[in-house]
């Protein structure tokens, strides 16, 4: 269901500041629960670690990051990770019942670990395995959870603002859990930038062992099976990405930006209207919805640049945007802009690139 | 078309179409306790439908005497503006009385997709079930070929019903697929584009000299269709603006011109752009608009059918109304339909004449038969209607008003010379002849 | 199991974002009049409740809480095969966010429970396009303590009697393969099957059908504070549009030939990103050996 942003009234809480009760007082320190895959930390947890460090600071207290799994030495090699990208503490949970993720299991043990530690902030990714642990904890912990933030910051009284789109994506809210703890928050991969890596860098680590038994744990894994790297779309690393939008007019022009990004190297992907009209698959979907990106070069063809597609491209480093609206909010956020329109520009751009790497390659 | 042996009916009659004339229908025949049964192939009532329109009031008022109270209505018309335009001007006749200002007024301006979605919502209430999302696609019929029910894209058996009234708008499918009409001809359909246009209701108020809920209405012909057969309008919505112009689809056709740049020069139009500066548009659409008039009118009736609304050509062009003859329609197919239900006589055509000749009796007939020379009229000296005379007019109001020395006996041998050169004596007078034959 | 099958499948009523238009001139967004449908994630929640009552009998009871307008929403969902419809509707719901949103809804599934037996399996949609959370699923299945499985693409088996289920679920670089038991909540991923046309004796009894309408107090809710507004514990501070970058987009002008426009903006990308030309030509250059 949708946050429903309210306007301040009399009997609502909306903008008002209770005292908070006594025995959320003691809960203190930034948590991340980091998300593992097959062994390997995912890398929206550092990311997460990242700006959970900056709120920690904010708020002069420790960052934590949990853990869990199967094997010590992933769960080992995997601290070490969290303590790189600038945890002060690990809380390590290891159990042969934690082997793949499960959502009871790992609801059990996060739930435990915050009743029994107190985290006053928790953040987790924006994932498949975020989003389904996130929303039963909080749920058990009957907190307030902000799901998708794109900006996470402290206010002045210590708050966490936790700042998303809402209204489909045509607005941005800031939403505050004031009365109750921990103040949960989830975040897309590559919505944070990667934190630089601090070598040697090390911490304390506090061990749990859930002791779980298996046979009370209803569901079972019973395979996984790796996706073919050929399905996959890297469309959140790659270093250029051309999408295209309703400015396109037509499924079939959408094939223009296929032959830009051919020329360019580059990935390709969409805004969230051309996968409503079946234009281009879910997992080509850029902005707040589909894939947040960070690349080098961002060329938006025919997209008017609705908040939640601005979202998901803010971290590029270059924007171009190409639109035949002058007053486009793309042209407020892109670096580069040409009123034009995409379906006769696109042809020319990529003719005209093609021939530049020609007559370079001639030339070397 | 299949035929089918005599089978129980499940419904007294069947409506295919949630439109003016539909719902009108199915109001009337399932609030004098007919079991109705209505179709629609959109996903509500006016989903399929063009935002801004007028309502006639009296059309409504005979089907639900009440309707201004919980109807959602914009604005009642105090005012109606006809203008002749040229490229550059336009010479208007005005009318504003503040005795539209009434108790119960005669015309509102009116959204479309809210205003079928509340009537339609009175046709359930009445106790007719409607089915959405659900497109007719031929009437079945008997041994003898009278028509028993309808098949639907939904598949499974047939719904049967002594009586099916196809309401089914001016492209309705059913009824030329079953040869009951003929398809729309290019030359009597027009294509009509909207846009809304939204502003505060304090400019829309200042801007056209209006307090409360009262309301403008412009209708406008000339060289704004650049020689086409067809009109541009303009009317005040509650918080926003209808503008649209509509053009024979033939014309389009011929004269290479498309509809959103008629649209867009129409706008831009010196006394036109004014009126909606600094307004938003939210939405535009496009309509068929039938307006080939009394003689395009098709079989109205048969061995148990009933045509009505734009199925039926039921638009006067001359007087932009439709939704009124629609309603009309509907209403009186739906009467007839009751009393030969109470009567528990047969839907044969013989039967159904009724609605005919009860239709000949109201202003529906007796207008399109006064009109019936116009469509053809216009359409064959569009070149003049469109674009000689509104230019002389509005040339002729220039010299007349311009003060620059020339005296005014002078200016009058002007004006005189200036139509005559253009078209001719013999031209004109032939003009004015067939006008006065064809309005009469 | 000896009842037959009940499924739940929760929707909500939200506005048809893929009908929001762009004007053909001056390509603005338009989005006055945009029609509400039932949450097109939803879609896929209901058509596989159809199709395991399709194979194991059964019930399928539609649950949508909103405003009383949502009921056309619920119509539809009868329309579509489902069995009856229950709308949750009070105004002491406004406002509500996730948590409040789950709670009512789950004392609304209790009432379900009670009038027409406890659900096997509670579907929802992986998320909805308005809100885009993906909470409210997995904030019910904790409330009502059912096995929460969330991105399903697949029902492998069922074992109606003996309650056991397979199902595949969409996991960061592959698919989980997971067993559990009835009873349930899975929301289904986009994809995973495709909504039949109800037929036109469905259509008819949907037509007809009476869709059940509950208040707060209608399905046990005492404590209104736990509702709404006042229930939730998050607070929207502010709503505000993103202001412009401080530096504007520096606009290339439109040459006189596509070809020329697009020379003058390669131009721009390369003086503004030097390393972007060097990168693309260090591509180019290894592509042609």
């Amino acid at each position: 269901m949708a946050q429903q942003p309210q306007a301040g009234g009399g009997n609502s809480r909306a903008g008002t500041k209770k005292e908070l009760p006594e025995h959320f007082k003691a809960y203190k320190h930034v948590w991340v629960a980091v998300e593992m895959e097959h062994g390997a930390v995912h890398s929206v947890s550092f990311e997460l670690l990242g700006e959970g460090r900056k709120l920690a600071d904010k708020r002069g207290v420790e960052l934590a990051a949990v853990v869990m799994g199967e094997s010590r030495a992933e769960l080992d090699a995997a601290a070490a990770q969290c303590f790189e990208y600038s945890a002060d503490l690990v809380y390590l949970a290891q159990d042969p019942a934690l082997a793949h993720y499960r959502n009871e299991t790992a609801c059990q043990v996060l739930t435990h670990l915050v009743n029994t530690y107190k985290p006053e902030i928790l953040l987790l990714g924006a994932t498949n395995l975020g989003r389904d642990l996130a929303g039963s904890v909080a749920t058990t912990l009957a907190t307030g959870l902000t799901a998708d933030c794109t900006e996470l910051e402290i206010d002045e009284e210590g708050s966490l603002a936790a700042t998303r789109p809402t209204f489909g994506g045509s607005l941005l809210c800031t939403i505050f859990t004031l009365n109750f703890r921990p103040q949960m928050a989830t975040v897309r991969p590559r919505v944070m930038p990667m934190p630089a890596r601090q070598e040697g860098r090390s911490g304390r680590i506090i061990e749990y062992s859930p002791a779980i038994n298996e046979a009370d744990i209803i569901t079972k894994v019973l395979d996984f099976i790796a996706d073919r790297d050929s399905d996959k779309a890297s469309l959140p690393y790659a270093d250029i990405v051309v999408a295209g939008g309703l400015g396109l007019r037509s499924a079939e022009n959408f094939q223009l930006v296929k032959n830009l990004a051919e020329v360019l190297g580059a990935e390709y992907g969409g805004s969230r209207p051309l996968v409503q009209k079946g234009w281009i698959t879910a997992d080509r979907q850029i902005g707040q919805t589909g894939k947040t990106i960070r690349p080098k070069l961002y060329i938006a063809a025919g997209i008017s640049g609705a908040i939640q597609h601005r979202v998901g491209v803010e971290g590029a480093d270059l924007i171009l945007a190409i639109n035949t609206d002058p007053k486009a909010p793309i042209f407020e956020f892109a670096h580069l802009g040409i009123v034009a329109d995409a379906v006769t520009l696109l042809p020319a751009l990529t003719e005209a690139f093609a021939n530049r790497l020609r007559i370079n390659r001639l030339a070397s | 078309m299949s035929e089918m042996q005599a089978q129980e009916p499940q419904f007294d009659a069947i409506v295919v179409g949630a439109g003016p004339s539909g719902n009108a229908a199915a109001y009337v025949m399932a609030s004098e306790g007919l079991n109705v049964l209505q179709i629609e192939r959109g996903e509500y009532s006016g989903s399929k439908n063009v935002q801004g329109a007028i309502l006639y009031a009296d059309a409504l008022e005979k089907i639900i005497p009440d309707f201004r109270e919980d109807a959602p209505l914009e604005r009642h018309v105090i005012e109606q503006r006809m203008w002749t335009m040229d490229d550059r001007s336009h010479t208007g006749v005005h009318y504003r009385s503040d005795d539209f200002n009434e108790e119960k007024p005669n015309r509102y301006t009116i959204l479309r997709a809210q205003f079928d979605k509340w009537f339609n919502a009175r046709v359930r209430a009445a106790g007719a079930t409607v089915l959405f999302e659900t497109t007719v696609t031929e009437l079945v019929r008997d041994l003898s070929g009278k028509v028993i029910g309808v098949r639907t894209d939904r598949g499974g058996n047939p719904i049967m019903a002594p009586v099916v009234v196809l309401a089914e708008g001016v492209n309705g499918l059913v009824g030329q697929r079953s040869g009951l009409r003929e398809e729309v001809k290019p030359g009597t359909v027009a294509l009509a584009l909207k846009e809304m246009h939204f502003l505060p209701r304090e400019v829309i108020e200042a801007r056209f000299n209006l307090s409360g809920n009262e309301g403008v209405v412009i209708e406008a012909m000339g060289t704004i269709t650049k020689g086409m057969t067809g009109t541009g309008f303009l009317y005040t919505n509650e918080e926003s603006i209808s503008v649209g112009i509509g053009c024979i689809v033939d014309d389009f056709v011929e004269g290479g011109e498309t509809p959103y740049g008629l649209l867009e020069s129409f706008k831009n139009h010196p006394s036109i752009k004014p009126l909606l500066a600094g307004s938003e548009i939210k939405e535009y659409a496009a309509h068929l608009i039938p307006e080939g008039g009394y003689r395009a009118i098709p079989q109205l009736y048969g061995d148990g059918w009933l045509v009505v609304g734009d199925a039926g050509q039921f638009v006067n062009a001359v007087h932009r109304e439709g939704s009124n003859l629609a309603m009309t329609t509907g209403r009186i197919a739906a009467e007839t339909v009751v009393m030969l239900t109470r009567k528990r006589e047969a839907m044969s055509r013989a039967n159904l004449a009724i609605f005919a000749k009860r239709l000949e009796e109201t202003f529906v007939m007796k207008d399109l038969k006064k009109y019936k020379g116009i469509p053809g009229l216009l359409h064959g000296g569009k070149a003049q209607f469109f674009g000689t005379y509104p230019r002389l007019i509005s040339q002729a109001m220039q010299t007349w008003f311009r003060v620059d020395g020339v005296d005014k006996k002078s200016k009058e041998g002007a004006i005189l010379r200036s139509f005559r050169e253009a078209r001719g004596w013999r031209g004109m007078m032939g003009d004015a002849f067939r006008l006065v034959r064809a309005w009469r | 199991m000896n009842q037959p099958l009940h499924s739940v499948v929760c929707i909500k009523q939200v506005p048809d974002s893929a009908q929001i238009r762009v004007h053909p001139v001056t390509n603005t967004i338009m989005r006055q009049g945009v029609p509400t449908i039932i949450n097109p994630y939803d879609l896929f929640a209901l058509e596989e409740a159809l199709r395991l009552r399709d194979r194991f009998g059964g019930k399928v009871t539609v649950l949508c809480m909103g405003p009383m307008t949502a009921e056309d929403s619920l119509r539809k969902a009868l329309t579509f095969g489902a069995d009856r419809a229950v709308l949750l509707s009070d105004r002491y719901f406004a406002g509500s966010d996730t948590l409040a949103t789950s709670y009512a809804l789950s004392m609304a599934l209790l009432q379900i429970a009670r009038e027409f037996g406890a659900p096997d399996i509670i579907f929802t949609g992986k998320q909805t396009i308005d809100g885009d959370t993906a909470q409210v699923g997995p904030g019910i299945a904790k409330r009502l303590g059912y096995n929460q499985l969330t991105y399903i693409s697949k029902i492998r088996d069922l074992d109606p009697d003996g309650g056991a289920l397979v199902v595949e679920r969409r996991a960061e670089g592959g698919t989980q393969v997971l067993q559990t038991k009835l009873p349930v909540l899975i929301t289904m991923l986009e994809g995973s099957n495709e909504m039949r046309r109800g037929s036109i004796e469905t259509a008819l009894a949907a037509a007809r059908a009476q869709v059940t309408i509950w208040n707060a107090a209608a399905v046990g809710i005492e404590d209104l504070t736990r509702c709404g507004l006042r229930g939730s514990p998050t607070i929207v501070k502010k709503v505000f549009a993103p202001g412009a970058r401080s530096e504007k987009a520096a606009m290339i002008g439109a040459e006189a030939t596509p070809e020329a426009s697009a020379h003058a903006v390669i131009d721009a990308i390369f003086g503004r990103m030097p390393a972007i030309e060097a990168q693309l030509f260090e591509t180019a250059a290894q592509a042609a050996y």
